[in-house]
């Protein structure tokens, strides 16, 4: 009887594993993909060196004037100086340290909820809603505990940028929910009236003239005398703007769950609330979070159209700079950190919700 | 014959105290009349599989019972409380009436156990430890305890028939419907749906049940109701509506199902 011999387990071929194999696979499948491969590198090729050279080799970072810029390359000077502007608007530099507080213990506060083993995610996230906007407002603001105030007038720069977005964003996620909610209740016409009459008017008209009513129009309907904050009637605009969007794209997510769920929550007894609350919204929010996402990245830009109603985020800052005569000619570097600012805070949140949607994702739609 | 034919039956736990009644129902989508003139009583313990063609307003009829759709004129009393678009009797009645869909209908975001502890901690108001001792219990009857900290979408079909069947008892309704609960299933889970059902007919439940599974009719049914075009045509105890249908089209209905 012969002896059973195993076929010998061989290697793949050469050409399908390792870098050629990847090369063949990605860059050169066909004589398209291989053009656009050659087309592409020859772009990065030609426009990386000279990029890089400017913002790095031939850079200044260190010194105190326009004086020390004389590498030919980005003034990076001019940043640094201005940095502490860019970052607090007006706040004055001695009282800086209640921005970095505020900032610092709400990242400090927020970093368990990331963990998966958190056991009072619901208890911190409620205090980190509810509560620590009054302590981190009057922290800003000041005038209690010995605190010297500090006007919302002076408020600018980044966390001023930060502050729009959060605001915007915690506020117009509930009001979004309830306006999608609204909008599909069919049976209650005049609620669902409303909801429609609202939403269709926020998203008709664009943020800037918001802003602009609000600071200009708004004053003159006011009784004599009264007057709203600049920064409050900024906050109440975008989030009104905002909660529109918001409330489309969650009832997207409404819409994509099926009506056997809503029957299933029925039949259990659950109510309206109850069914909504723990069945639908759950599921339903979990698909939109890309689209959520995607609106607060929207809104977190837009923040930067406040600038119409004179308050200053970054952007304003960092124009308001521009305008000073000891740095005139530096718009390129003014504008490449900003966009680098934004970029960094976009980009995170783009990565936070994939992994959000990873992690909450448990393999089990039907 | 009907001897034999009695034998093979659950012993019946029916009393006389009415748990479903249905005086005079219509009901209209827009203009299209599903439900003429529908009247029907069940008693408590009783058990009903309802039979009849597609399209016939089978599921039409047995979600009028618990509120899923409106009937437009009659009566439907259920447990002592009529039916109206009053919010708290109809919440009332749901928490008495389970409900077994064909598509399971699970809530696929939360595992097993949540899914049968939901109703029962959050509609009852049950502490959740004894929530879940009841809802073990549940699975431990349909026979899948070990499923428990699994999500639905990992469950087969008939698993998930099971859990659904669970869910629904968890709440310690007096009446279950059922909705063509195996038509979705594979042949070969369609036994294990059927078996926890026959189970459930033993212990006394009072049960409406649309299917077209006719073994379990006639091994189950106290009374075989046949609809078609929105009426009840013919109902009988299950030995003479399969032996000795009267309605015309009851006979031609029972000749398709029967000899396909
Ligand atoms: N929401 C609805 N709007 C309009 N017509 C409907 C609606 N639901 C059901 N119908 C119609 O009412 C009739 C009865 O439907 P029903 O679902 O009660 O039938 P069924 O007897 O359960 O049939 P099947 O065996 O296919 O489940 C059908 O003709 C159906 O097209
Ligand atoms: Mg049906």
């Amino acid at each position: 009887m012969a002896e059973f011999v195993p076929h010998p387990e061989l290697p793949p071929p050469a050409s399908s594993v390792g870098v050629v194999g990847w090369m063949r696979r990605n860059l050169f499948s066909g004589w398209l993909n291989s053009l656009l491969t050659v087309v592409a590198l020859y772009l990065v090729v030609t426009a990386l060196p000279p990029l890089l050279n400017w913002a790095f080799f031939s850079a200044d970072f260190v010194g105190e004037s326009r004086d020390a810029c004389d590498s030919g390359g980005a003034c990076w000077v001019f940043v640094n100086a201005r940095f502490s502007t860019f970052m607090y608007g007006f706040y004055p530099a001695a009282q800086a340290w209640r921005v970095d507080l505020i900032f610092g213990t709400l990242l400090l506060l927020m970093s368990p909820l990331f963990f998966t083993g958190f056991r009072y995610k619901l208890q911190l996230g409620g205090f980190i809603l509810f509560v620590y906007p009054w302590i981190a407002f009057g922290l800003m603001h000041g005038g209690l505990l010995g605190l010297p105030v500090v006007e919302t007038a002076k408020w600018g720069g980044l966390s001023l940028t930060l502050l729009l977005a959060a605001v915007g964003c915690i506020a117009a996620l509930p009001l979004g929910v309830l306006l999608a909610l609204g909008r599909r209740s069919t049976d209650m016409p005049v609620v669902q009236t409303m909801c429609v009459v609202f939403i269709e008017f926020w998203r008709g008209v664009p943020l800037i003239t918001v802003l602009f009513m609000s600071s200009v129009m708004l004053p003159l309907f006011l009784p004599e005398g009264v007057s709203f904050d600049k920064l409050l009637r900024a906050l109440i605009g975008i989030t009104l703007f905002q909660s529109a969007y918001m409330a489309e794209v969650v009832r997207g997510g409404l819409q994509a769950i099926p009506k056997g769920q809503y029957e299933a929550a029925d039949a259990l007894g659950l109510g309206y609330w109850r069914k909504m609350g723990l069945i639908i919204l759950p599921q339903a929010l979990k698909i939109v979070i890309p689209g959520i996402v995607n609106t607060f990245i929207a809104l977190f830009k837009d923040t930067t159209l406040v600038i119409i109603v004179g308050l200053l985020e970054i952007l304003g800052m960092v124009q308001n700079a521009l305008n000073d005569p000891n740095w005139l000619g530096f718009s390129t570097e003014g504008y490449v950190f900003t966009a680098f600012v934004f970029w960094i805070f976009c980009f995170s949140m783009s990565r936070y919700s994939q992994w959000l949607e990873r992690k909450l994702h448990t393999g089990h739609k039907r | 014959m009907a001897e034999s034919a009695n034998a093979a039956q659950a012993p019946s736990q029916r009393t006389d105290e009415v748990m479903i009644e249905l005086r005079g129902v219509h009901k209209w989508y827009d203009k299209f009349h599903v439900l003429r003139d529908i009247n029907l009583t069940v008693t408590k313990g009783e058990r009903i599989v309802v039979c009849g063609p597609s399209g016939s307003g089978k599921s039409t009829m047995i979600r009028c019972i618990n509120r899923l759709e409106e009937h437009q004129q009659g009566q439907i009393i259920v447990d002592g409380t009529e039916l109206t678009s009053d919010l708290k009797q109809i919440e009332h009645i749901r928490k008495e009436v389970g409900m077994v869909f064909q598509h399971f209908n699970l809530f696929p975001h939360i595992t097993v156990l949540e899914n049968c502890v939901l109703a029962p901690m959050w509609v009852r108001k049950m502490p959740r430890k004894e929530a879940e001792e009841i809802a073990m219990n549940y699975l431990g009857r349909v026979k899948i305890p070990d499923q428990a900290m699994k999500y639905p979408g990992q469950l087969s079909g008939g698993q998930q028939q099971r859990v659904a069947i669970a869910r629904s008892l968890c709440m310690n309704p007096r009446i279950m419907l059922f909705d063509e609960p195996t038509s979705a299933l594979d042949p070969e889970m369609i036994k294990e749906v059927l078996d926890v059902m026959v189970e459930l007919a033993e212990s006394g439940m009072t049960m409406i049940c649309v299917t077209h599974e006719m073994g379990f009719a006639k091994t189950v049914a106290d009374r075989v109701i046949f609809m078609d075009r929105g009426e009840i045509i013919e109902q009988n105890e299950p030995h003479e509506f399969f032996n000795n249908p009267q309605n015309e089209r009851t006979k031609l209905f029972l000749s398709q199902i029967l000899n396909h």
